[in-house]
């Protein structure tokens, strides 16, 4: 078959109009198709009796922290869920951590602050968000929102994409460059709680293994005096109480994503 | 056909090659896997039974470790209630693993046999591993 110039061109043009107009990119620009998934709650037409009986949240106490409380959480949650150690900064994978006023509230930093809080270690983790919007970038849902607020991960659905990394406004989420079992040479490992593989996202899960089974997130078990764990619906519960009592600060509220890792002061 | 005496011997030779894996196993017997169930905790189990049947779990063990996986993980339903009605822990590594705790007699001599000898759960979840911290 001989084909002209004139010919070609008519042809290619239809193909692509139709590869543009046709059926599937119709659908796929569909509005709310790329919306990425936003937890189980929608926006519109919630009632009272939907909303959800246990929201976790914590508070932390900046007066009473130290960087003896951050050592010690930190320890407690490095074994627990064998998080890795590498002594490259690029590498370090963090779930919970130590910071600078000035790092943990860069919006709102105030210069003329009493300088004791100044210079307080601040114990920064991931805010398991109201409208985490990692939850919404994740392409393949490997992250997502449980109906009891904690922002989970679903390891085996990760892809290692780091959309979350550059969504979340906070740095809670860490990049497995490395092999994690590297950094976990000569260490003892919980033998209850698996690693991660290299490749994938990680982050504080609020302990969920142990909240499913009845028990607190263990930083908020080790340093009690600290951190106060509890259930932001009930208004009678511990942690609504300490609430009510202090004042709070929560880092970034301007963007808006709710984040529900309370700072006392 | 031009240089048929070079192509057809050629080809003799390329199929011969080939199928090398095929006639070279042919005649020979693979004695069919026996996973080893004697451990510990196995031993001391008054009724030696599995959370499922054997023989559903001897077939459909990989479709009912995901329904765990994400019943656990993205449900948070992390008590299973079996057939016979008695409560299981939802864990591979805390529940399988603990009866199962002979990884390489139990998971890997079925696996190596049927030819997926890497089922990548273990680049995560933690083998059971003996007192001086090698791996069963």
């Amino acid at each position: 078959m001989s084909m002209d110039r004139r010919e070609f061109i008519k042809i290619a043009g239809i193909s692509a109009l139709l590869g543009i107009t046709g059926k599937g990119a119709f659908e796929l620009l569909r509005p709310g198709d790329l919306d990425a998934f936003e937890g189980q709650e929608g926006g519109a037409g919630l009632r009272k009796e939907d909303l959800p009986k246990i929201r976790w949240g914590m508070t932390i106490d900046v007066k009473k922290c130290d960087g003896q409380v951050v050592q010690k959480v930190r320890g407690v949650c490095d074994y627990l869920h064998n998080i890795p150690h590498f002594n490259n900064k690029k590498d370090e994978v963090k779930w919970i951590w130590g910071d600078t006023y000035e790092h943990a509230f860069a919006d709102g930093a105030n210069e003329y602050i009493d300088d004791a809080i100044k210079e307080l270690p601040f114990l920064l983790l991931c805010n398991h968000c109201d409208h985490p919007p990692c939850v919404r970038v994740c392409p393949t849902r490997a992250t997502f929102k449980r109906p009891d607020g904690i922002v989970a991960m679903d390891y085996h659905r990760c892809i290692g994409c780091r959309f979350c990394m550059a969504a979340c406004p906070f740095g809670s989420r860490s990049f497995n460059w490395r092999d994690p079992r590297e950094g976990l040479k000569g260490r003892k490992l919980n033998p209850e709680f698996p690693t991660r593989m290299r490749g994938v996202v990680e982050k504080c899960n609020f302990c969920v293994e142990r909240i499913d089974k009845g028990q607190i997130p263990a930083c908020a078990e080790a340093a009690p005096e600290v951190m106060t764990f509890g259930n932001l619906a009930d208004p009678n519960s511990n942690i609504r109480q300490v609430l009510r009592v202090r004042t709070s600060l929560r880092r970034k509220i301007e963007l808006g994503t709710e984040p529900f890792v309370f700072y006392l002061v | 056909m031009y240089d048929a005496n070079k192509i057809i011997p050629g080809l003799v030779i390329f199929v011969g090659l080939m199928t090398v894996p095929i006639w070279s196993a042919m005649g020979r017997v693979v004695p069919p896997p026996k996973p080893k169930l004697d451990t510990p905790v196995i031993r001391e189990l008054a009724e030696k039974k599995c959370v499922e049947g054997k023989e559903f779990m001897k077939s459909s063990h990989m479709q009912f470790l995901i329904t765990w996986r994400d019943e656990a993980l993205r449900k948070g339903k992390r008590v299973y209630i079996n057939s016979r009605g008695q409560k299981y822990y939802v864990s591979l590594q805390n529940t399988c693993m603990k009866c199962h705790s002979n990884k390489k007699e139990f998971c890997d001599r079925c696996h190596n046999y049927a030819g997926v000898e890497d089922p990548y759960c273990w680049e995560c979840h933690l083998a059971p591993r003996d007192a001086k911290g090698n791996e069963l």
